[in-house]
């Protein structure tokens, strides 16, 4: 008890003490509940029934939820591991990295029928296989940004502090726990804030979704929205978006903002710097006695117990390494190990991949040739919709980026605007599509830039807050105005950002051409040419040789163009551009 | 007197692709004793703070060993600490925390680290400050906890990379006699210090014994052994004597690299990293005193710092501006003439002995006179230098050598393109 008596909060138990642990027990008890519904029997002909009632909105928004923490904590785990072993072996670096970097431009939604099926046979008779796809689905949406955060940042650990480390003899959980987990924590907390916003995007797209000639539904939002438009409720569409926005802006105030608050103290700067963030939360949960007595009563003395295992494991991992070293050639035993690995690796994809090599022959030349002009379709879409996107956004983002008041308001609206799923919104505009009968072979584009200019923006506003005070004063000394100004000034100085917004919105604009190019109101369906289409179609219809084809195109036309166009525009960014 | 830690036949060179390597320490033999002070002096980049990291086995020798009371160290030397230059302090850990994080590595209870980190606290005069975080601390504080942080698990032997040379002078004096006082007094177990230093008076105020090492690839040049008594004044005589005596050493062995049977050898393209800049303010202040002036007190007098000082006497002298004899230093006729020309005729003369006296340059010229367009890539000198010298010191090489040409108007770059040029305007005027 000790423990308690000297490090006592002087505050007293108070109102929000009450409120808190009032949350606590509700927390608790909602994941109880919802998780023991989330494995309930299910099966294609027998399917959960989604109600309209808006009483079961707070019952599907927790469901919802739900999934989507799963979701990230299976992307933490996940980021926290490949990253650290990505960074430790030499080997195994050469290998991941690059794979990861094709796992980030692949179009996550196409894989969504594969997976669903795969979960769906591994779980048989139980929703949890479905449920799992969905949860899947989200986790390939935010996995690949975070692991390279987490890489990144370990291998830029300080030299001085890795000797530091070293000759304080940590061992290699010592030295996580001590020096690699925070120092990658701010950039960690950071992009996992930014994933988790994406990951609405593919919540709402995964869970409901035909497949195999059968339409699966999960109990969640996405999936209550999804049944309104086929019944044509405008209503209950307004209800889901609004729950929606509520769940995005609860999380990030309740969630997000006090653990990036928090995370300043892994600052690597050793001056104060003067613009703190703040988060009301934070304030209270710092202050709060139930917490405090939570932290050093259960928490601490459980991460204490885990802390002293793993330590000792880690102490005697080291040992046994040693005492292999001293007695082998270890480099014999690491390269066996390594052919042992790869041989492995080719075995167990090599059925697989004879199995999709034999469907995709089956497929005729002429449809084979013609999967690639859907490509270029959207391709052009994609180039068009990142194109308005940039046209209207830096104009925009810059004015607001200029003006600090305007961008301490806007930008965290900018920010939810980002994170909301656009698919939600698909509806309103294809209400208007229908009413006006606009072509949607270029109506398409605008459910496109719905959900990606987002990121254009969100960058060129950081881009323009970044302006250097003196280069503007200098500017304004040498009369520098309209035109002269944006090129030699503004231009220059948003470019880097322009780069990384637009890099993101492409990508983004690919998943969702695959939700996008295909959309339905009521009894009538638009469907614009494309490969997005294409894959939507062939989904539904259990086409397997087509659904593997028209993602192994898209899988071609997104590298390509990341690698002929996005990597060499980020070069020029970072070589030429790069201010500081 | 025990022997702690021996160095035996030390050589560390870095493997570079396609060549022999570069050799940053050759033949190093040291011991140091149970109850000695030792202060490892050179010029910067001599490789010393290499030898240190050997010495703690951060880094493996390419040849040679290391041994603790007598057995071959295998990875980190399980009897040092050391404090680091750039303090390295944890910024998300307290004071006290980073304390007891030098006891992470004991199998002793927390309340006892604890107790044993309060102890140290105290010793490095930080009591108070047990709860603060490192950017709440001034500099010299936090050197103080990075030596808490050293001495808590009670190391036999304490190993100093450039302790002091990252706070401001007040400072650093005051640490210095605080560390000073703990040793002497015996109120640290530790039993031999060892100190990395470019400081020749830090070194001479503090240590014992000063093992003295010559610019790349580092020798030991000599071993002095420092017996004045402690206090030592600064001031007297006998303690500016030995400073002199280290300088002209210094100094000396540092001109190495400039005389002609060396330039032959393909390792003397090795130029100081100076920009002509520097070069030009220090022979205009050079001529402004007019006499032959001891090296030592031209430092002191230009209140600069031995690292970045020797290395433009260094240039002074590869380009015959200036000539340097017995640690002291004297303008020749060209430096004279440099000093006293305008803007344009300097950069004439500046060409001229560049070309003259470095033989890479002359080379780069004929090399880029001999394409039709007259364009090279800096890829390909880089390559040259490479072969000789490693990657890191080419890039910093390829980079003087591109200020030096440009500012003598021998050639241009284009950094969008990465090619050096001759520039054709030139040939009208």
């Amino acid at each position: 008890m000790a423990v308690f008596a000297t490090n006592m909060s002087k505050r007293r138990f108070g109102v929000t003490d009450i409120l808190i642990l009032a949350f606590i027990f509700v927390l608790l008890y909602a994941v109880l509940h919802l998780g023991a519904s989330m494995s309930v029997p299910f099966s294609t002909e027998d399917q959960i029934d989604i109600s309209l009632d808006p009483a079961m909105l707070p019952f599907y928004a927790g469901r919802s939820l739900l999934r989507m923490f799963a979701a990230f904590g299976a992307s933490l785990i996940f980021t926290l591991v490949y990253g650290y072993i990505a960074a430790k072996s030499k080997a195994a670096e050469r290998v991941l990295v690059p794979l990861l970097d094709i796992l980030q431009s692949v179009p996550v939604l196409g894989f969504l029928s594969a997976t669903i099926t795969a979960f769906m046979a591994i779980f048989p008779g139980s929703l949890l296989g479905v449920e799992l796809a969905s949860i899947f689905a989200i986790f390939t949406g935010q996995a690949w940004n975070m692991t390279f955060s987490f890489y990144h940042s370990l291998i830029t650990v300080p030299k001085d502090l890795e000797e530091a480390a070293a000759v304080l003899r940590l061992n290699w959980w010592q030295k996580f726990m001590r020096l690699e987990l925070p120092f990658s924590g701010i950039s960690l907390i950071w992009n996992s804030m930014m994933s988790f916003g994406g990951g609405w995007f593919f919540l709402a797209a995964s869970e409901t979704i035909s497949v195999l000639g059968q339409s699966i539904r999960l109990p969640g939002v996405g999936s209550y929205l999804a049944l309104a438009i086929e019944a044509g409720d405008m209503q209950a569409i307004l209800y889901s978006i609004l729950t929606m926005v509520l769940m995005i802006i609860l999380v990030d105030q309740l969630f997000w903002r006090p653990l990036v608050v928090w995370s300043q103290k892994f600052k690597m700067e050793m001056s104060e710097a003067a613009d703190l963030p703040s988060s009301f939360m934070y304030n209270i949960l710092q202050r709060s006695v139930v917490i405090n007595v939570c932290r050093r009563g259960i928490l601490k003395p459980i991460t204490r117990v885990f802390g002293f295992m793993l330590d000792r494991f880690a102490g005697l991992s080291e040992v046994a390494v040693m005492e292999v070293k001293r007695f082998s050639n270890i480099s014999f035993l690491s390269t066996i190990f390594k052919i042992g690995c790869g041989v492995l690796f080719i075995y167990w994809i090599s059925a697989p991949t004879r199995a999709a090599f034999e469907l995709v022959r089956g497929i005729n030349h002429i449809q084979l040739i013609g999967v690639f002009q859907l490509g270029l379709c959207t391709l052009g879409r994609v180039i068009i919709a990142v194109f308005l996107g940039a046209l209207w956004t830096i104009p925009v983002g810059v004015s607001i980026g200029l003006n600090p008041r305007l961008s301490k308001i806007l930008q965290p609206i900018v920010q939810v605007a980002a994170s909301f799923p656009a698919n939600m919104l698909f509806p309103f505009i294809t209400i208007l599509f229908l009413k006006y009968q606009i072509n949607f072979e270029w109506g398409s584009i605008s459910l496109m830039m719905l959900g990606t200019q987002w990121y254009i923006l969100f960058n060129v506003i950081a881009g323009a807050m970044s302006i250097p005070n003196d280069l503007l004063e200098a500017s304004a000394i040498y009369k520098l105005t309209g035109w002269a100004k944006w090129k030699s000034l503004i231009f220059p100085s948003i470019f880097p950002y322009l780069v990384t917004g637009a890099i993101t919105a492409s990508g983004g604009a690919w998943n969702a051409s695959i939700v996008s190019e295909i959309v339905s109101w009521h009894e009538d369906q638009l469907t614009a040419t494309g490969l997005g289409a294409y894959i939507s179609q062939v989904t539904a219809q259990g086409d397997w040789g087509g659904i593997i084809w028209g993602i192994t195109v898209m899988c071609i036309f997104v590298v390509l163009l990341n690698r002929l166009v996005w990597r060499r525009l980020y070069q020029l960014a970072e070589g030429k551009y790069h201010l500081g | 007197m025990k022997k702690l830690i021996e160095v035996k036949n030390i050589y560390k060179i870095f493997d570079i692709k396609g060549s022999e390597g570069a050799t940053i320490l050759e033949d190093i033999n040291l011991s140091v004793n149970e109850g000695e002070f030792l202060a490892i002096l050179g010029p910067s980049g001599s490789g010393k703070s290499t030898l240190l990291r050997i010495i703690a086995g951060l880094i493996p020798a390419s040849t040679g060993s290391v041994t603790y009371l007598g057995k071959p160290i295998i990875g980190v030397n399980p009897g040092v600490a050391m404090v680091f230059q750039s303090f390295a302090l944890f910024p998300w850990l307290t004071v006290l925390e980073n304390v007891m994080l030098g006891l992470e590595a004991k199998h002793i209870s927390e309340t006892d680290k604890r107790k044993k980190a309060l102890n140290i606290i105290d010793v490095v005069g930080l009591d108070g400050f047990e709860n603060a975080y490192p950017k709440e601390l001034s500099g010299g504080m936090r050197q103080r906890v990075g030596i808490g942080r050293a001495l808590v698990s009670d190391p036999d032997v304490l190993l100093m990379d450039e302790p002091f040379s990252a706070l401001d002078v007040l400072t650093a004096e005051n640490l210095r006699r605080d560390l000073l006082e703990l040793w002497l007094d015996g109120k640290i177990p530790t039993k031999s210090i060892i100190l990395v230093t470019h400081g020749i008076e830090e070194a001479v105020y503090m240590a014992d014994r000063a093992v003295i090492l010559s610019a790349g690839p580092a020798k030991i040049i000599r071993d002095i052994p420092i017996n004045m008594p402690r206090w030592r004044d600064k001031k007297a005589f006998e303690f500016t004597d030995i400073v002199d005596h280290i300088y002209s050493l210094m100094t000396r062995k540092e001109m190495r690299g400039t005389e002609a049977t060396e330039l032959q050898n393909k390792k003397a393209i090795v130029v100081p990293n100076v920009t002509a800049g520097a070069l030009t303010g220090f022979l205009e202040l050079l001529e402004d005193l007019n006499e032959r002036t001891d090296l030592y007190k031209l430092a002191e007098r230009f209140v600069m710092d031995i690292e970045d000082f020797l290395p433009i006497v260094e240039t002074a002298s590869l380009l015959q501006f200036a000539k340097v004899v017995e640690g002291d230093i004297e303008l020749t006729s060209a430096g004279v003439e440099f000093a006293q020309a305008s803007v344009i005729e300097r950069k004439e003369l500046f060409k001229t002995q560049l070309i003259a006296n470095v033989p890479f340059v002359s080379q780069m010229l004929t090399i880029i006179q001999s394409k039709s367009n007259q364009r090279m890539n800096i890829e390909f000198f880089e390559e040259i230098i490479r072969r000789s010298v490693g990657e890191d010191v080419a890039t910093q090489q390829i980079e003087t050598l591109l200020n030096w040409g440009r500012y003598a108007e021998i050639f241009e770059y284009d950094n969008q393109k990465e090619q050096v040029y001759i520039e054709k305007v030139n040939q009208d005027q």
